[in-house]
């Protein structure tokens, strides 16, 4: 076979394979970006079609919306929890996984199931059976051997007891995912660098955990945060199915849902405070991405 | 006869038969994700009837499902497809209306975006003849500028029910104003049962009842807002004074529209629709009493919610007239139709008073005694109330309730979004 008809054959299997995918991504992500940015200039009530140019002015309205600024708060205590607890616990269970001796695959699998589970169902789970209000529910079950009180999980402000439910089923939900980053990232150091630390009298544990490991995982550290941050930003589901569309606890994503898809439907309103909210991921990566070096990660 | 070997790479004509079949593969999978629940081609009979599809949101009661499709399949000029929408149905549908892939026909509640941006249809023609037949609120709560723009299909009042038998343990009247309702609460409530049931959100469904029982209206007459006075502010600190009691029941497994609560002994009170009626009955038995929502002071009055739900056309329908001539026969023609639907699953009034008046499953017990409650304080939607101006409220309702913040601060950032969407609407 020629070099030019294996070109060409290469490049047919190429569109073949990717074809679909990039026909997808146009029609279904980029296409509707380009109709959001139309539509966040126009006044679009109870339409998708552009009816009425407007400028700047859905910008402006949701720049000065209070439930929009607010849910923007909301992303960032969310962000506070959720961010430095998956990084922590998922760090600190792949050390743990990658040293077990025994069934290493076993435990990793256990760890990694719960990332196949819907959110809604796993919100379902943790609304219905383990954090619901009433005598049954699991925690109040728990809390009442010890003779405490019943709390109402979800519905309790004051205290924000609901913050509890949110992160924890986020947590078993992600946990799994970051903890196979992160065992990759262990299984990528040589074991001479720890040899020869052993030899110059390093201890194990801590010292190398500080002086090996921590530095090694640099890139991979990185990698983590960035993709908790953004996966962060997306929090719907777990907000949605146990809390509804209440202004306490109200992410970007359910906010802008409610007004450009809900009983509201504000397309141009909605549209401008996606725009936002790219503009701001976008910024706020560039940020970390700075702070952090993710391109001199291996530096 | 040698073996045949396999080519390197793909001849035109496997790429032909392999690119075909995943066209065809994603032929099906499109056809499996556009489920309008309108029938596939022109219909079961040959095509030539009109294809409608019917959109239900996902009612509670066991039968229902069965109930609308036995209607569809017994209409016969046209070939109905029923599509039953669990969870978010108001959500689902507000994105289907965009589109001509929507509904024909639906079930929701009238706003008056929905006929500025020309999506439902006026149905004057179709109730003309038994428009006197229909009560004065459920026709308002479905007319703009004259115009009426949906069928009622079922009437569904909003009320206090409670356990006779724990009042009277308790010693206790059925409460009259709000305040015997929150002490009557924090007198029936114990270590395993807390004295009422409104909602898990903490009493949000009240604000209506609550508005109104103190002289008030969501908007007035000459479509102003109409609870930026004192004794709304008044009628809302008492919604919290009610969720700060202790003695209200929250995060209970399922909400106030399911009549779990009251019928596994969570609460002595609940909050609901007279939908659960049979199920609470069923459970209960005669130990089940009816109070509307109590009136603030001397000076209110009490209220019933009367909510339900109505029947449009959707103005995107690609079928406008046999979608008109299916909700006439269904919901005007068929009234033995009308009177299953609202008695036979649930319970709910039959918005034609000449059938509610003959309907003998509300004549007797807690049925009878919310039927003449709704008949002396019902209060329907107003179509210019917006869902913007809903969601202004109910943030309003949450802060006030759940969070204790100030009636008076709250009314008013509301009040200053109501006007806003009123100015847009009516200039």
């Amino acid at each position: 076979m020629s070099s030019r008809s294996a070109t060409r054959n290469n490049a047919l299997w190429f569109w073949l394979f990717t074809g679909p995918f990039v026909l997808g991504l146009l029609i279904f992500s980029y296409l509707p970006i380009l109709w959001s940015l139309v539509l966040s200039f126009f006044e679009a009530q109870n339409t998708v079609t552009p009816s009425k140019f407007v400028g700047l002015r859905n910008y402006a309205d949701m720049l000065t919306d209070a439930n929009f600024v607010s849910s923007l708060g909301t992303f960032t205590v969310f962000a506070l929890f959720i961010v430095p607890l998956t990084f922590v616990l998922s760090l600190a269970l792949a050390l743990l996984v990658n040293q077990v001796e025994i069934a290493r695959a076993f435990f990793r699998s256990v760890f990694f199931l719960p990332t196949a589970c819907s959110y809604v169902v796993a919100s379902l789970i943790w609304k219905l059976s383990i954090f619901n209000g009433v005598r049954f529910g699991l925690a109040n079950t728990v809390l009442g051997w010890f003779g405490a009180d019943q709390i109402a999980w979800l519905s309790t402000v004051d205290p924000p007891w609901f913050w509890l439910p949110i992160v924890t089923v986020r947590l078993w939900l992600q946990l799994g995912f970051y903890l196979i980053l992160f065992i990759a990232g262990l299984q990528r150091i040589s074991p001479t660098l720890y040899e020869a630390a052993y030899v110059d009298g390093a201890k194990p544990g801590w010292q190398t955990f500080r002086f090996i490991t921590w530095p090694q995982l640099r890139a991979t550290s990185v990698a983590v945060l960035l993709l908790n941050l953004i996966a962060a930003y997306q929090a719907f589901d777990e907000f949605y199915n146990l809390l509804g569309n209440v202004n306490f606890a109200r992410p970007p994503l359910v906010y802008l849902y409610g007004i450009s898809l809900g009983s509201i439907q504000d397309l141009g309103r909605g549209s401008a405070g996606a725009m936002i909210l790219a503009v701001v991921i976008i910024v706020l990566t560039l940020l970390q991405n700075k702070i952090f070096g993710f391109g001199k990660a291996n530096d | 006869m040698p073996a045949r070997i396999p080519p390197a790479g793909l001849s035109r004509r496997d790429l032909l038969q392999r690119t075909g079949g995943l066209a065809a593969l994603a032929a099906f999978t499109a056809a499996c994700g556009s489920n309008t629940g309108r029938p596939p081609t022109g219909g079961a009979d040959g095509g030539s009837k009109a294809a409608l599809s019917q959109w239900f949101h996902q009612y509670g009661e066991p039968g229902t499902r069965e109930a609308a499709l036995k209607y569809a399949k017994a209409y016969q000029d046209a070939t109905v497809g029923v599509q039953w929408t669990p969870g978010d149905y108001g959500s689902k549908l507000s994105a289907g209306l965009l589109s001509s892939k929507g509904p024909d026909v639906f079930e929701s509640q009238l706003n008056i975006a929905m006929v500025k941006s020309g999506q439902v249809v006026a149905l004057d023609e179709l109730i003309a003849d038994v428009k006197d037949d229909f009560t004065e609120g459920d026709l308002a709560t479905n007319t703009v500028d004259g115009k009426v723009y949906g069928i009622r299909m079922i009437v569904d009042p909003q009320v206090v029910y409670y356990r006779k038998s724990l009042l009277d343990k308790a010693g206790i009247k059925p409460p009259e104003t709000v305040d015997d309702l929150i002490s009557a609460a924090k007198a029936l409530t114990t270590d395993k049962m807390k004295g009422i049931f409104v909602g898990n959100d903490g009493g949000v469904a009240l604000g209506g009842p609550a508005l109104w029982s103190s002289g008030g209206a969501y908007l007035t007459a000459d479509n102003k807002a109409g609870f930026g006075n004192d004794r709304a502010a008044q009628a809302f600190g008492k919604l919290h004074e009610l969720y700060a009691s202790k003695s209200v029941l929250l995060g209970a497994p399922t909400d106030w529209t399911d009549p779990s609560a009251i019928v596994q002994g969570l609460a002595a009170m609940q909050w609901i629709g007279m939908w659960a009626l049979p199920a609470m009955q069923k459970a209960l038995g005669d130990d089940l009493g009816v109070i509307p929502f109590p009136k603030l002071d001397a000076q209110g009055t009490a209220a019933v919610y009367s909510g339900g739900w109505t029947q449009f056309v959707s103005a995107k329908s690609q079928n406008v007239d046999a979608a008109k001539k299916f909700v006439k026969w269904l919901w005007v023609d068929q009234s033995e139709f009308q009177e299953d639907w609202c008695l036979n699953y649930g319970f709910h009034i039959p918005p034609r008073k000449s059938l509610a008046a003959k309907a003998a499953k509300l004549q007797t017990g807690a049925a009878a005694e919310t039927v003449k409650l709704t008949q002396e304080f019902g209060r329907t939607d107003n179509p210019a109330w917006t869902p913007k101006m809903g969601t202004a409220f109910g943030d309003m309702l949450t802060n006030i309730i759940r969070k204790g913040a100030d009636p008076g601060g709250e009314i008013g950032k509301a009040e200053k979004i109501v006007t806003t969407e009123l100015s847009r609407l009516f200039g």
